[in-house]
């Protein structure tokens, strides 16, 4: 199959399967979120405590798994670790800070787009402001450094922890919370959830889809591949949208969404801007994270962490708008990912990117 | 005295810097031979999309664990 049919098929899959868990019960216009997900996780696993967003979302060990088995029917499972996990940890935290005030990550963006809500469309202007704030730093020879390869074990974990969550979303444990209202209490039926997950996982793992690569590859180098999952997800889902009668457009009143355009603007930029140092956008990184990338999944648990933060101290978003408390952090955030992208330019092309004398590499 | 080849060493980079290296390379130099050793399939396709979209001719070989990707115009 050609790549470009591949990552259409991606995109067109996902936006979909997005509307359909929206009809059979997950919260409107969040088929999928991840950030919004891994907030619910955070929050069934005690890590908040805010009633209203506390679910063990299958959708996320799903999609790890589907992509987890993509990679081994591929044999492009690797375990791989070392370039600067400390920092992407650092960074995976202020993503989800960014994302939490403007209410969803990327993938969520385009579901709200394709459900009417224009705040979304001022997502994406901010969106787009971080990519080419995050590319200013490549051009300028950013680099977390490189990973190195590590013992098969280390590839695993992940996957184990996800496994682990599923256990205990089967036998519901009783020190793991489960909302009795708000988002966190509309689910699609757990099967059928899981399902989705695991095919899309599949499916982004072989396409490579990513939320923030098709823009950045798109400005970099006028690379439309990526760009096609995003438009593919955006057609489907809006298409769908009007068939079930779920588009409405507006500012206001938009589901699980506020209308301060300044925050939505900076709330994305600051995804954007970390997504783009980090390689790619949550989604991309918990199929990387499947895939034996132990940097990502470290970034995966900086997300958590960021959701954590979020709602124990009242700095997520709500319908209502951004307390002051997240306005703050996004400002702050801002700043440190700036310094860390500062801070993490070489100049030039460094001596390790070159191996000199090995033209005969390609026969051994 | 013969030249030196140098080969990019892209390995353990995730995107887009395994592409970016190239594509500094390429601005460089408009023609001949560039070398890149990658060791994930991410940055080994997107390597090849790059090079093919800008006229570059593309082998890929296997370099043990690694592989090693020889553009040529």
């Amino acid at each position: 199959m050609s790549p470009r049919i591949t990552i259409l098929l991606a995109g067109g899959i996902t936006g979909a399967l997005a509307v359909l868990l929206v009809k059979y019960g997950n919260p409107p216009n969040m088929g999928y979120c991840i950030a919004c997900f891994l907030r619910d996780i955070a929050g069934s696993l005690g890590l908040h405590r805010a009633a209203a967003v506390q679910y063990l979302r299958p959708e996320i060990p799903g999609l790890v798994l589907g992509a987890f088995a993509a990679s081994i029917f591929t044999r492009e499972f690797k375990a791989l670790g070392g370039s600067a996990a400390l920092t992407r940890f650092v960074l995976g935290f202020f993503v989800m800070l960014g994302l939490l005030v403007f209410l969803g990550c990327p993938l969520r963006m385009i579901l709200r787009m394709a459900g009417g809500d224009l705040n979304a469309l001022v997502g994406l202007l901010g969106l787009v402001a971080g990519v080419v704030l995050g590319i200013v730093f490549l051009r300028r020879g950013f680099s977390l450094g490189r990973a190195f390869v590590q013992t098969k074990a280390n590839g695993y974990i992940f996957l184990g922890i996800m496994v682990v969550f599923l256990i205990f979303l089967l036998v519901r444990p009783s020190f793991i919370f489960f909302s009795a209202e708000g988002p966190g209490s509309l689910r699609a039926p757990l099967a059928f959830a899981l399902g989705a997950g695991i095919i899309v996982g599949f499916l982004a793992q072989r396409s490579r889809l990513c939320l923030v690569g098709g823009i950045r590859d798109f400005i970099l180098f006028r690379d439309f591949y990526l760009l096609y999952g995003f438009l593919a997800i955006l057609a489907v889902a809006l298409a769908g949208n009007l068939i079930l009668g779920n588009f409405k457009a507006g500012f206001a009143g938009q589901p699980i969404a506020h209308n301060d355009g300044l925050w939505n603007f900076l709330g994305m930029a600051m995804g954007g801007f970390g997504s783009v140092l980090l390689g790619g956008c949550p989604l991309r990184q918990l199929v990387s994270a499947s895939e034996g990338n132990t940097d990502s999944a470290v970034t995966v648990l900086g997300f958590l962490l960021g959701a954590a933060f979020a709602h124990n101290f009242g700095l997520a978003a709500s319908p209502k708008g951004v307390p002051a408390g997240g306005q703050v952090a996004v400002v702050l955030g801002l700043v440190v990912v700036s310094l860390i992208a500062f801070f993490s330019c070489r100049t030039g092309v460094s001596k390790q990117e070159v191996i000199a004398g090995e033209g005969d590499r390609g026969s051994n | 005295m013969k030249e030196i080849e140098e080969v990019i060493d892209a390995r353990g980079l995730l995107c887009p810097e395994p592409v970016l290296m190239v594509k500094r390379k390429m601005e460089k130099r408009s023609e001949g031979t560039i070398k890149v050793l990658v060791n994930t399939a991410p940055a080994r396709e997107n390597i090849s999309r790059l090079a093919r979209n800008q006229g570059w001719q593309i082998t890929i070989a296997a370099a043990g664990e690694d592989c090693l990707i020889t553009l040529v115009k």
